[in-house]
Parts: structure tokens; C-alpha cells; sequence
């Protein structure tokens, strides 16, 4: 079977520091994967690159059936326009370390407003899958909250709600449990252990040792803009080979 | 004092009984500078557009917009846009009817300049109302696969709007009190009309008296209006309102930018 997300050669650079280099990964369908390394190794801008959010210097990304960012015509590779690229960006859903939930609309309307103007889904279906998927994350009684008047927790768990509502074949999540108390962590944990369980293909960077070791396939730890090494969760917290990664889980434990 | 000329009934008779043509001039000040405002808010936020457009030579043209509209007065462009322009031959504004309505060559200048010059300060406010506004909405905008269109219509537009309404009081208060200029190509709105009133009776003590009377309720009745609207819209305090209040400094009523 063809992998569901391949990267091939990623390279990515901020004026003149490197920060992905040469980075290549291959994700099966229904696999979840966990990227940890110490902070500044890349790991939130290679999970911005995958959907495009941040443009790569060279390197190739598919998922599924899409080359993101580009067109191939005729066996040429041509950049696509932001207009373009946001439609590949609708089977990709992402959960940011800061929520980012829509201020000005409530929890039900943070669901809906991607289905309904993105998808053209009509109000009255969108709203009830809303309110299913809210239930999901065991907020159904939030609806109308707004999410000033939410816990980082909960707002945490209307943003994967909001990603799921576009029904994506692969989940990003960027340190999504880096900004919340201590006490919301695990509520926010649970619902993305639902969603690994359920087949969901999940990107997942995180600090959570614990949480890794328990639901991914596969662990990558990055460091310096480059992936020192890959393998089972099992492999890398119990005999990791590379010294780097190591030093950083003997730090982190 | 032997020589004092007060005329204290012609006051009270014009300030509690005024003649029709003072109303209607009222009426005139009000409704241009409701259009005159509307069309400022929506050219702003077009030349904000521009202004921040990825197209270096289109920023360019947005910030030169700004720097003529913003510096040459208010009084010099609407002598330009009106007298110059038909002077030059350019255009002689010939009425145009809109139904029952016949729109004036000096209403069309007088709106015109208005709406240009208010359009620059309005993409200011718009400008740093956008860019008070979190990175995150924006890729969270892109993430659920909007297009930059969709993303701005749903998730920017409505978050700049309502950061912009405290600075567009403000800003229409100004623009209550600019019209005031438009008596120079012959429109007679309420100061205009003041000024009629006053060639006919010499009472000018009394009748601009009178007008600054009237703009004194036009704007306390707008400031009430303001208040209502905000504390409406401060309900749930947007994270990029505060930032805004940082960010920009309203005109001050009380300086003499017009
Ligand atoms: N927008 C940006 N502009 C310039 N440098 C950036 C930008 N985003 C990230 N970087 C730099 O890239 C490196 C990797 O950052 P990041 O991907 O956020 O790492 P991580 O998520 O692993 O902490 C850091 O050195 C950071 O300073
Ligand atoms: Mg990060």
C-alpha cells in the first residue's frame, strides 16, 4: 500500500538559518506518528510545511492523492496559487499550540463556519454534525460559549472539533497540550487518544512522553532541523541508538 | 454699552421656531455626511487592501493615496474636486437623477471629496485594525482550507469591523463638522444656509450662535449613539481590540485636522 503522507527531501530556511534539512518521512494510513526534539529543532515548522502553511525551500509533499503547493502537468512541477493550495489544505486538518479559535464566533459557529463556506455544506446539517462532534469532545453544553469564556482545555478541544468538521484524512497537531494548566492536559490527551484509536492518520508533536509512548506507531525525533532517528515507540524509549536522542529523553524524563 | 446689538427674540424665535430652509439644511449636513462616510468606510478599507497587498507597487499606491489625501486640506481639495476640475475643463458635474432624486454638480464634488478624504483615514484605522488581529486567525483561516477571499470576508472583515467602530464615531463626528466646509462651493447645508439667513437679516451674532448650537446636538446626539454601539460590541472584548488600542491613536476632536 502506498503511503498516505510522503515527504521526500525537505529543505526550509529563515534568512540564513537552516531549519529543515533534508527531512523525508513516509505515513501509512491510520498511522499516528509522534515528533519530539528540544525546542528550535523544526518541529512546528515541518508541521506547517506539510500543509503548506509555511512554504518549503525544496523537497516534496504528498498526501494522498495531492502534490501540496504544486501542479504536475506533463511531468512539470508548477507552484499553485494560495486560492488553490487552501483547497488541498481542506483534507488536512490542524490543531495549533494556541488554539487559534475563531474570537469573534462561538464554539458551534468555530465548527460550522469551514463546512458551510468552504465546503458549501447547507446551515442546518453542518449545525448538527457540529453539535455531534462537540459531544464527541464533551462539550455539547458549550455550544454558544465564545472562547473567552472557555478553559484552555476546552477551547483546545473545540479546535479539534473544528478540524475534524471538515472530515480531513490526516490530522497535524502542533504541541497542542504546550499551553494549557496542568489540570486540562489530560481531557485534551483523551480526545486525541479517541481519535487514534478510531483510525484517525495523526501528526502529533509533542512533549508528552507518556502520551507517545502509549499511542504512536511511530516516534521521529528531530533535532538541528533534522531527523536523527525513527522507529517504534517502544524502539526509541526504551533503546534508542542515537546519542542525541538519548540525552534529550534523559532530560525530558 | 449704549451701542449693543442683540436682537434676543429674532435668537429665540430662529433657535425654537426655525424656518424650514434651517431644517432642511440640517437635514443636508446629516445625510451628506452619512453618504460621505459610508463611501470613506468603503474606499478605506479598499486602499487598506492595497495598502497591504503583496504587490510591492500596489502598497506603494495605497501609501501614496494616504500621503496626498491626509496632507492637503480638507478645504483645498474640495476646491480642486468642484471649481478646478470644471474650471479645467476636466468634467463639468452635470446633474445626474436618481429616481426621484437630482444629485447636484457641487453634491457630487462635495461627496466625492469627502469620500476621498475620509477614505485615507479610514484605511488607516482599517490597516491597523487588520494588523491588530493575531497571525493565528489568520493560518487558523488558512488550516480549514480558506481561501484568502473567504478568509477575510469570514474571519478577518468581522473581527476588523468591530474593532474599527469606536475610531468611525470619531471619525463621523469629524465628518459632521467637515461639512461645514462645503458652504464654499455653494451648498447650503447648515452652515451654508446660517450664512443665507445672514445676508438677508445681518443678524450674524445670533444666527451662528444658532449653527454652533445645532452642531453641538448634532454631535452629543452621535456621541450617544457611539456609546450605545460600543458597549454592544465590548460585550466579548475581541484579544485584537486591545492590541488595537495600542496600536492606533483616534484623531483628536478637539485638534484642528479638518
Ligand atoms: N517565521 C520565522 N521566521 C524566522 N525564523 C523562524 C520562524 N519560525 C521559526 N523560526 C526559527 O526556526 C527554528 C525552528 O523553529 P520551530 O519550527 O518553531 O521549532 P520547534 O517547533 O521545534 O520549537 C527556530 O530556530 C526558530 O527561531
Ligand atoms: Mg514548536
Amino acid at each position: 500500500m502506498s503511503p498516505l503522507v510522503k515527504i521526500e527531501n525537505l529543505y526550509k530556511s529563515f534568512g540564513n538559518s537552516d531549519v529543515l534539512k533534508d527531512i523525508s518521512l513516509e505515513i501509512k494510513k491510520g498511522e499516528v506518528v509522534c515528533i519530539i526534539g528540544p525546542s528550535g529543532s523544526g518541529k512546528t515548522t515541518l508541521a506547517r510545511c506539510i500543509n503548506f502553511l509555511d512554504t518549503c525551500d525544496s523537497g516534496k509533499i504528498t498526501v494522498g492523492n495531492d502534490l501540496i503547493g504544486f501542479k504536475e502537468l506533463n511531468g512539470k512541477i508548477k507552484p499553485l496559487n494560495e486560492t488553490k493550495t487552501s483547497k488541498q489544505r481542506r483534507n488536512i486538518g490542524m490543531v495549533f499550540q494556541k488554539f487559534n479559535l475563531f474570537s469573534h464566533l462561538n464554539a458551534l459557529e468555530n465548527i460550522t463556519i469551514g463546512p458551510t463556506k468552504v465546503l458549501g455544506t447547507n446551515a442546518k446539517e453542518s449545525v448538527d454534525e457540529a453539535k455531534d462532534l462537540l459531544k464527541r469532545v464533551g462539550l455539547e453544553e458549550k455550544c454558544y460559549s465564545y472562547p473567552s469564556q472557555l478553559s484552555g482545555g476546552q477551547q483546545q478541544r473545540v479546535a479539534i472539533a473544528r478540524a475534524l468538521a471538515m472530515k480531513p484524512i490526516l490530522m497535524l497537531f502542533d504541541e497542542p497540550t504546550s499551553a494549557l494548566d496542568p489540570e486540562t492536559v489530560g481531557e485534551v490527551l483523551e480526545v486525541m487518544k479517541e481519535l487514534a484509536r478510531g483510525g484517525m492518520t495523526m501528526i502529533i508533536v509533542t512533549h508528552e512522553m507518556g502520551f507517545a509512548k502509549e499511542v504512536a506507531d511511530k516516534v521521529v525525533m528531530m533535532d538541528h532541523g533534522q531527523i536523527v532517528e525513527i522507529g517504534s515507540a517502544e524502539k526509541i524509549f526504551s533503546r534508542a541508538n542515537n546519542p542525541r536522542t538519548k540525552a534529550f529523553l534523559e532530560m525530558m524524563l | 454699552m449704549g451701542n449693543l446689538n442683540l436682537d434676543i427674540p429674532f435668537f429665540f424665535e430662529y433657535l425654537f421656531n426655525p424656518p424650514d430652509i434651517l431644517l432642511y439644511g440640517v437635514w443636508l449636513t446629516i445625510s451628506i455626511a452619512f453618504v460621505a462616510q459610508t463611501l470613506g468606510v468603503i474606499g478605506g478599507l479598499f486602499v487598506a487592501l492595497l495598502r497591504m497587498s503583496q504587490r510591492w507597487w500596489l502598497r506603494e499606491l495605497g501609501k501614496l493615496y494616504i500621503w496626498i489625501f491626509r496632507g492637503v486640506p480638507l478645504l483645498v481639495q474640495l476646491v480642486i474636486v468642484y471649481t478646478g476640475v470644471a474650471a479645467a475643463g476636466l468634467y463639468k458635474y452635470p446633474d445626474i437623477v436618481i429616481g426621484p432624486f437630482t444629485l447636484s454638480g457641487p453634491m457630487q464634488a462635495a461627496i466625492l471629496a469627502l469620500s476621498l478624504h475620509e477614505a485615507a483615514y479610514m484605511a488607516e484605522i482599517f490597516r491597523a485594525a487588520i494588523s491588530s488581529i493575531d497571525r493565528g486567525q489568520f493560518d487558523a483561516a488558512r488550516a480549514v482550507g480558506m481561501s484568502p477571499i473567504t478568509a477575510m470576508r469570514w474571519i478577518i472583515l468581522p473581527q476588523a469591523i468591530r474593532i474599527v467602530i469606536p475610531p468611525l464615531g470619531n471619525e463621523f463626528t469629524l465628518m459632521i463638522k467637515g461639512t461645514s466646509l462645503l458652504a464654499i462651493i455653494g451648498i447650503r447645508e447648515l452652515f451654508g444656509t446660517i450664512q443665507q439667513l445672514n445676508a438677508a437679516t445681518f443678524r450674524t451674532f445670533e444666527l451662528f450662535v444658532i449653527a454652533a448650537i445645532w452642531y453641538l446636538i448634532l454631535i452629543t446626539i452621535m456621541g450617544f449613539i457611539q456609546k450605545y454601539v460600543e458597549a454592544y460590541y465590548s460585550k466579548h472584548e475581541l484579544p485584537a481590540q486591545q492590541n488595537f488600542k495600542k496600536k492606533y491613536k483616534s484623531r483628536n476632536l478637539l485638534s484642528n485636522n479638518r
